[in-house]
């Protein structure tokens, strides 16, 4: 008897796993950016199925809205049919043994660490602790996160203006 | 079950699939949402831990480990914005986002 979380679980993986091999293999610059969008749908289901249902909304919101849309975005800015036949650099092949070698090592090293694990398996996180620690423990960051955002954001106006005659 | 290495594997697959893409792609844009996925396999191990250790203190700890995620995906958010202005001058100014053309900096 398989659990349906497990189930779900794999659900999500294979669609994370999924579209993210899609953006690093397709040749169609336009499917990385949907394979993209896939690939967050499914890390905001395994949010889900770890009881962090807002951050599940936070992840389709910012990174399957705002991110996908920036890109799409981007590529209509810049001329797309530059980008319909990708081609890797010479250095896939090492590319790849590096990213196997690196995974390899990590798996050894899950399977040699032991994890004090609560009992039960996941644990519910209530809205309510992640509210106040967000805005009573972590206010300050929380603000500074936000100046963050802000100067990205002029920075980001400033470097794409077009400058007029100054150039 | 869900267990926390499920959780673990999942993330370090990503993280190795995100910087296969850093290592092995020549647009600036791929390389930039290969970043993206890397960033996510960091999420995914945290909100792994947050949901699944073993703390001294359950309840600050847990929410902790979501706050910090949230925090991630802002300054995500701020990198992907200003990444993207700088292709886009890059584009304008090389008409090109190759980065192996993109060698001004290079020593």
């Amino acid at each position: 008897m398989i659990e349906p979380s497990l189930v779900l679980f794999y659900i999500a993986g294979t669609l994370t796993l999924g579209g993210a091999l899609g953006v690093v293999m397709t040749r169609n610059i336009v499917y990385a950016a949907f394979a993209l969008l896939a690939s967050m749908i499914g890390v905001a289901g395994v949010f889900l199925l770890l009881f962090a249902e807002f951050l599940a909304l936070v992840q389709v919101l910012i990174y399957g809205g705002a991110i996908v849309i920036v890109v799409l975005f981007a590529l209509m800015l810049t001329r797309i049919q530059d980008f319909e036949h990708l081609t890797d650099n010479r250095q896939w092949p090492i590319a790849a043994l590096i990213a196997f070698a690196i995974f390899g090592l990590l798996v050894a090293g899950i399977a040699r660490t032991d994890v004090r694990v609560a009992d039960g398996g996941r644990q519910v996180v209530e809205f309510k602790d992640l509210g106040e620690s967000l805005f009573v423990q972590w206010a300050v960051p929380f603000e500074v996160a936000s100046l963050v955002l802000l100067v990205a954001l002029i920075g980001a106006i400033v470097l794409v203006r077009s400058t007029g005659g100054r150039e | 079950m869900i267990e926390l290495a499920h959780i673990q594997v999942l993330s370090a697959a990503l993280f190795c699939i995100g910087m296969y893409g850093v290592l092995a792609r020549r647009s600036a844009v791929l390389i930039l949402m290969s970043i993206e996925l890397m960033l996510n396999a960091v999420n995914v191990n945290l909100i792994g831990y947050a949901a699944f250790a073993d703390f001294a203190d359950p309840e600050v700890a847990r929410p902790q480990g979501q706050v910090i995620i949230i925090f991630i995906i802002t300054i995500a958010a701020a990198e992907l914005a200003l990444a993207m202005a700088i292709i886009l001058r890059l584009y304008r100014n090389r008409s090109s986002v190759n980065v192996d053309e993109i060698d001004l900096m290079r020593w």
